[in-house]
């Protein structure tokens, strides 16, 4: 079945599919990712807006051949909570890594790329997804 | 001409994807020999996930490190593609949102088969040198397209580099003189329906790449009063690994001072990245006082000529992101039938 993106659900999260925009709760400091007005571990409404770390680890993941329709040209998909650098936990596909390189304590960063098209006429939807640290041996 | 602008930072990347000349020869019943013919053995190939527009993003992401300025302050961004995304909604937002640079700042994608970049690059040095803009990020980036079987499809590659300009003070290489020629010539085009571009076989080359190169190039040491050998590096594009060779060699530039800038037999034609990526792989190598000449060419057809002059500030800024050649030898080698996926040139309907 054709599945539409919507242009005002994509617009309204553009900060955290392009700059890995999420919350951090004021009251008890943890932030996390999407960003939404209530904080998911202590339930305040005191949320602020920011720029998460780009870098982390993958503390488990999951590796899917069976995907929904619009997906096959990306599987199998490697789907992972990544821990950031600065504690907050993100779900989001891996890309650029064989699957069978993947392990948890495995150092990420986040890029943006496709994660999904409708079709030849519609939408591009761009978000976060996580990779190996590239290129591999820089002096970063 | 004293304009007080130039480079503040540059930034490349390269997909991670090689797919060997030998390996589409071998699809489409060519010589095996056709790799040493063009001076290329293998082509960077952007991943199933990857665009010009992700490609470019990541170039913008380094030069911006590497110019080490708040990205508000860049008041101009300009993308230089001919595989854009979409035929009509800007790649040049798209990045400018993700870097944090919108909303108070120009943005436009530019159209000029692979040189719109180096268009970019003139229009942002204007800005800049006429005072409306403090720092402009111009971004050259394509997943060039070829008709599979096509000659072009050993060299069509992925990957983008960009470059953040601004006033003389800040710059790792100031901006000495730019000179442009251009002409209609068919040398190269693709129509607005079709998936992928025709070129004028044997007429691409003199017409249009040398006659361009060498008259833009020609034209900018006249105005300068330079000469071949007042340059430590000179940046041609490169439609493969021979041409920018052939050009230098016309010109009376050595072998010596090309090599460096270099990255068609590595990587392949990454078209508005092509130039743009051998003028980084220079910076990355360049010491100050190094006197730089960048010609970028784009089909249709007209080149650039640049002359820059590298400062002190080069050193710091050098190891603020990846380097080209970091790029180059990160690699992993897929078949054509996963270059074929991730390229696209399968269609497959979802039903
Ligand atoms: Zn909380």
């Amino acid at each position: 079945m054709a599945y539409r993106l919507s242009p005002a659900r994509l617009w309204r999260e553009k900060d955290s599919r392009y700059r890995l925009v999420g919350g951090m709760c004021r009251r008890c400091g943890r932030r996390f990712y999407p960003p939404r007005p209530v904080c998911p571990y202590c339930g305040s409404k005191s949320v602020e807006r920011v720029e998460l770390a780009r870098q982390g680890v993958v503390e488990t993941f999951a590796i899917t051949y069976t995907v929904q329709e619009g997906f096959r040209d990306q599987a199998p998909i490697v789907y992972a909570i990544v821990k950031l650098d600065d504690g907050a936990r993100v779900f989001a596909p891996l890309t650029d890594v064989e699957p069978e390189k993947v392990h948890t304590g495995m150092r990420v960063e986040a890029v943006v790329r496709r994660v999904r098209v409708d079709d030849d006429h519609g939408l591009i939807a761009y978000g976060i997804k996580f990779r190996p640290l590239r290129p591999a041996k820089s002096g970063q | 001409m004293v304009l007080r602008v130039g480079i503040v930072g540059w930034g490349a990347y390269i997909p991670r994807y090689r797919v060997k000349v030998e390996e589409i020869a071998r699809v489409w019943g060519y010589d095996p020999s056709v790799g040493a013919e063009l001076g290329v053995y293998e082509k960077a190939v952007g991943g199933v996930d990857e665009d010009a527009t992700t490609i470019g993003l990541e170039a913008a992401l380094n030069a911006v490190k590497r110019a080490g300025i708040d990205p508000r302050r860049i008041g101009a961004v300009f993308f230089g593609s001919e595989s854009k995304p979409y035929a009509v909604k800007p790649s040049a937002t798209i990045i400018a949102e993700a870097l944090g640079i919108v909303p108070d700042t120009m943005a436009s994608d530019l159209e000029f088969a692979c040189r719109a970049g180096s268009e970019g690059l003139r229009a942002a040095f204007g800005l800049v040198a006429s005072g409306q803009i403090e720092y402009g990020l111009v971004v050259g980036a394509d997943t060039a397209q070829a008709n599979p079987g096509d000659v072009l499809e050993f060299t069509a590659a992925s990957g983008g580099a960009a470059f953040v300009v601004g006033p003389a003070r800040d710059a790792v290489a100031v901006l000495e003189g730019v000179y442009t020629y251009v002409t209609d010539t068919p040398d190269f085009w693709r129509r607005e329906v079709s998936p992928y571009p025709v070129h004028g076989e044997a007429f691409t080359g003199e017409p249009a790449y040398f006659h361009h190169i060498e008259s833009a190039v020609k034209g900018l040491m006249e105005r300068l009063g330079l000469k071949p050998q007042d340059f430590d590096y000179v940046v041609f594009h490169q439609p493969n690994g021979r041409f920018p060779l052939r050009i230098a060699k016309r010109l009376g530039f050595t072998k010596e001072q090309v090599e460096p800038g270099l990255i068609a037999p590595y990587i392949g034609n990454t078209y508005n990245g092509s130039a743009f990526l051998g003028f980084a792989r220079v910076l990355d190598i360049a010491k100050p006082g190094s006197r730089i000449l960048v010609a970028p060419f784009g089909s249709g057809a007209g080149s650039d000529a640049y002359s820059f002059v590298v400062t002190d500030a080069i050193e710091e800024k050098r190891d603020r992101a990846p380097k080209v050649d970091d790029y180059i030898a990160d690699k992993v080698y897929i078949d054509y039938a996963m270059y074929a996926k991730y390229r696209r040139l399968v269609l497959r309907y979802n039903m």
